[in-house]
């Protein structure tokens, strides 16, 4: 059969209508030898042969759910309850678009109204939208926000050196020809006095994260308070691990105005990288100026609940060339995936979680600093995330975890040699709940045959 | 359609009314009632200087959202910040409680450029014609 669904004399038409000879013609400025490559494929397969082939192909890779895995640095391996994935799985939600058409679309809104409060109440925020596409876009949009709240008469933006690296790019690629001035530096060793002197009157917003990228917390008590009072107002944005608030105070009670995320940790699973999940909340009075989609309960005129679209960035519909942003919702999945998941855990199973991932951190963080040769820098608390220090290069080290020890695989912490030059031989381990105590002490055994 | 014969307008439904030195501006009765029930007004900010024909602010109505002009060039010396929290007094007294900015004028002359209430009443009923 024939996918094609145009015929020849059609095809004909076509080209007269453009004043081309033939198909081939639309294709000249292509070199030659490239036109029509001879490609090695194999004969064909039958279904049952495909899925054979492919499912041994997969079975090649190594799978994160099955070996110790110790690697974060912004995206964790946690436990996905079942029925996160049945709820998202079912026909009503499954589909590829988020419907806003309040008549026939009151679960999706229910979902996103409740994934809406569910996120101000981790956060400790007044208003949060229907997501971004993951952590870095949802800190590019922060600071697009706060250009905004002072209309875009302050161009400065302070970013803390450690905020996660990968966010640090996507700001200035979301930021470019806007005619900011981002400072801070790479520099982690910069403390949060001298960052906040790098605030002025002339500073949109000074971006932190805790636990940042290498791990560590910070005290944010009244950090919010000097920086609104020396950058008159200069808004202090957070970005969080959403599962650390479990056990942390919300940076909302600190005084932070915009605060977000990296929601993969909320259900999502690795996912090979994406889709993720970015999560934004702010004060109300700033909800204007805020990019994305608020849902909101109401009644109807009978007097029976009902959930609605509050406010969408009035932009994006009436006066889109002066749209600030152009996110909607991100995926609607991924936000229902994480409403499943805070309302199968509720507050006392998000609390457990962080509490497990801060004492595993702690007791991993025990027996590595135990072995000759490594040790973990404690200049900060740690949530589940702690740089070690060790005696050779990172990426060897992994390649040991992995292959050099028989009957063993492990993968090993992230390599911040990449992202700080200066930071060689430390490696950045994350622990979560998935780690068991087995695992951990796997681990240590292995760091202690690398030394032999 | 009320019409304030005391001051002027631009074809973009904005009025600028003379008060001492000082330009006080608003939108006209017709935007409001075009635009039905306001729920927000964005403006700009004191001390902001600003040209004959800038968008000055953001009228939002349940339905539509507009952007609104600068009839005259000046310095922005006070804004109506009561409509903050009472946007609607634009739709109660669009003339009136319902003033946006005030102005220090940057060139006065620029006042004998704008509409008297008859042409901004030709101007009104064109746009009407053509709907």
């Amino acid at each position: 059969m024939v996918y094609i669904p145009h015929t020849d004399a059609e095809r004909q038409v076509m080209l007269a209508a453009i004043g081309v000879e033939s198909l081939e013609e639309l294709f000249w400025d292509i070199p030659e030898k490239f036109r029509y490559p001879q490609l090695d494929l194999p004969e064909p397969l039958s279904e049952m042969e495909a899925l054979q082939e492919l499912q041994f192909l997969a079975g090649l890779n190594l799978n994160a759910n099955t070996i110790p895995t110790f690697l974060g640095a912004g995206a964790y391996r946690h436990w996905v309850p079942s029925v996160v994935d049945y709820v998202i799985s079912r026909g009503e939600f499954y589909t590829a678009y988020t419907p806003y058409q309040a008549e026939v679309s009151q679960g999706t809104l229910q979902a996103i109204f409740e994934y809406e409060s569910m996120i101000c109440d981790l956060t400790g925020m007044d208003v949060a939208n229907a997501s971004h596409y993951d952590g870095a876009t949802a800190a590019a949009e922060a600071v697009i926000q706060a250009y905004n709240v002072f209309r875009k008469k302050r161009t400065k933006i302070v970013l803390a050196p450690t905020i996660h690296p990968h966010y640090r790019q996507t700001i200035g690629t979301y930021t470019q020809g806007m005619g900011l001035e981002i400072v801070g530096g790479d520099d982690p060793s910069t403390t949060m006095e001298q960052l906040i002197e790098l605030v002025d009157e002339q500073t949109a917003c000074l971006i932190l994260q805790t636990p940042d990228f290498l791990g560590q917390l910070h005290d944010l008590a009244g950090v919010a308070d000097t920086v609104h009072a020396r950058g008159k107002d200069a808004q202090v944005v957070v970005i969080a691990n959403p599962i650390s608030l479990g056990l942390l105070k919300p940076p909302g009670d600190y005084g932070a105005d915009i605060v977000v995320g990296e929601g993969q940790p909320l259900g999502l699973g690795l996912n090979f990288g994406g889709p993720y999940l970015g999560f934004y909340a702010t004060r109300s009075q700033y909800a204007r100026q805020m990019a994305g989609r608020l849902v909101g309960k109401t009644v109807d005129i009978e007097g029976k609940e009902g959930y609605v679209m509050t406010l969408t960035t009035r932009e994006q519909h009436i006066r889109r060339d002066k749209a600030t942003s152009n996110i909607c919702s991100n995926q609607g999945l991924m936000a229902l995936a994480a409403t499943v998941y805070m309302a199968a855990l509720g507050k006392t199973g998000l609390r457990k979680v962080a509490e497990l991932n801060y004492h595993k951190a702690h007791y991993a963080a025990g027996v590595i600093d135990a072995v000759e040769g490594f040790s973990v820098v404690r200049r900060k608390p740690f949530f589940n995330e702690f740089v070690v220090r060790c005696p050779a290069p990172v990426e060897e080290i992994n390649a040991f975890l992995l292959n050099g020890i028989e009957g063993v695989e492990i993968i090993g912490g992230y390599d911040l040699a990449q992202d700080y030059p200066h930071l060689t031989n430390a490696m950045l381990v994350a622990v979560t709940e998935m780690n068991s105590r087995h695992e951990i002490d796997l681990l240590a055994e292995a760091l202690e045959a690398f030394n032999d | 359609m009320k019409l304030d014969t005391g001051v002027r307008y631009l074809e973009t439904h904005e009025w600028a009314r003379k008060e001492g030195g000082e330009i006080v501006v608003g939108i006209t009765d017709y935007a409001q009632s075009t635009l039905s029930d306001i729920v927000y007004v964005e403006l700009p900010e004191v001390g902001d200087t600003l040209s004959k024909g800038d968008q000055f602010g953001v009228v939002e109505s349940v339905k539509a959202a507009a952007d609104v002009y600068l009839p005259m060039s000046g310095k922005v010396v006070a804004v109506n910040t009561a409509l903050e929290d009472t946007p609607e007094m634009v739709n109660e007294d669009a003339f009136g409680e319902g003033w946006m900015l005030r102005l220090n004028p940057a060139n006065p002359g620029e006042w004998d450029e704008l509409l008297d209430s008859e042409g901004y009443q030709k101007v009104v009923e064109e746009e009407e014609e053509n709907h």
